[in-house]
């Protein structure tokens, strides 16, 4: 059975990360797009640390016996992996447009200095 | 949006605009400076037809079409007819698409704008009755609703669509304390004001939902007026199922987390 000390202290943390999203949400400095997938993560962390007999039963499937809350680690590390390649496709992204844009400068500041 | 038009299309719009009256503008406009946003993602087919048609409705009204990163020839065709034609270097998505024109519309000072779609669904036609509440004083935006009539009939679009339609239009209705039908219309009329505050801040990628809050939230006055769009023309709108319940989740994450933000009550022009 899972400690009821980590029960209560994955909860807080899984609430506290809730809590930070949605508050930097509101002061704009993060977007909704990029949100969800923290939000997702907050929400089943705090599920897993919450339910503990639904722990302990994944845990069972699972084959580990001899201590479930390792599935909670499991499940925030998977879910911090997909955070991580998510964000690594939006910096492509990002990156890409930057070029363009700096390529699109350059080709206008000429344009306008031979106009002068 | 992301789909370009096929030639169903033009021969459906030509058709129109030949039959199309000529209309009487309605005087109050004559002595507004009035511009025609219309965001347009690879519309080479319909943009000119909806360009035609925007001069055949009033030929004093600019028009600004916002290629949002096309592959085909839209901008050229658009250029070609005289539009003033922003010409994003990358797609940014129908939000910051059409933020680019309220910008324009911004700072060229104009008092009147109306926002059309590039893919000759929303008939130009129909904006008479869309420009009425903003002239008359009554509203600062006017949206075109497709479900604001009585047994609004004629409008179809995959079930999907339509579920996310009606749930966030209830519950949109139900924060705004204002019957609204229509949060996804792209077919608008705004005064200055309106102009201002979406020039300032426009939501993202599926912004109608979250700009119709935001109009309340900054006290700005909103009417619906009913209006009938035409069929898409070619393929389907890219928006699936499983899109469909991903942009409903961000959507209401954004609208109830804006909630919960101070906003700022816009004074009388300023600029």
């Amino acid at each position: 059975m899972t400690p009821l000390a980590v029960s209560i202290a994955g909860a807080v943390a899984s609430l506290a990360l809730v809590l930070v999203v949605l508050d930097l949400i509101r002061r704009h400095r993060l977007r909704e797009r990029y949100a969800l997938l923290w939000l997702a993560t907050g929400l089943v962390l705090t599920a897993l640390s919450v339910w503990r007999d639904g722990l302990n039963t994944i845990a069972g499937w699972l084959g580990v016996r001899s201590y479930p809350p390792a599935v909670l680690f499991a499940v925030a590390i998977l879910f911090i992996i997909a955070v991580l390649l998510h964000y690594s496709t939006v910096i492509s992204r990002l990156s890409d447009q930057n070029v363009l844009l700096a390529q699109k400068l350059a080709l206008l500041e000429q344009e306008l200095r031979v106009r002068d | 949006m992301s789909v370009s038009s096929s030639d169903a299309t033009v021969t459906q719009v030509s058709e129109i605009l030949a039959t199309a009256v000529p209309l009487s503008v309605d005087p109050r406009l004559r002595e507004l400076r009035r511009v025609a946003i219309v965001p347009a993602l690879n519309e080479e087919h319909s943009i000119e037809c909806v360009i035609d048609e925007l001069r055949a409705f009033d030929a004093g009204l600019d028009v600004v079409v916002i290629d949002d990163g096309s592959s085909d020839g839209t901008a050229d065709a658009a250029a070609a007819k005289g539009a003033y034609v922003l010409r994003l270097p990358f797609n940014l998505g129908i939000g910051g698409a059409v933020q680019t024109g309220f910008k324009f519309a911004f700072e060229h000072d104009y008092d009147i704008a109306v926002r059309v779609d590039g893919d000759g669904q929303h008939d130009p036609a129909q904006l008479v009755r869309i420009l009425a509440p903003v002239l008359r004083g009554d509203a600062d935006i006017a949206v075109g609703s497709r479900f604001a009539a009585e047994g609004a009939a004629g409008y179809r679009s995959s079930r999907s669509r339509r579920v996310g339609i009606r749930i966030l239009a209830a519950v949109v209705s139900r924060i705004v304390g204002q019957r609204v039908t229509d949060t996804t219309s792209g077919f608008q009329a705004l005064n200055r004001k309106g102009i201002a505050l979406f020039a300032h801040d426009y939501p993202h990628d599926y912004p109608e939902v979250e700009a119709t809050v935001m109009v309340f939230r900054h006290r700005l006055r909103l009417q619906e007026v009913p209006v009938s769009m035409r069929e898409r023309g070619g393929g389907q709108s890219s928006i699936t199922a499983l899109r469909s319940v991903y942009y409903m989740v961000k959507v209401l994450l954004a609208i109830f987390v804006g909630l919960s933000r101070r906003h700022v009550i816009p004074q009388e022009e300023s600029a």
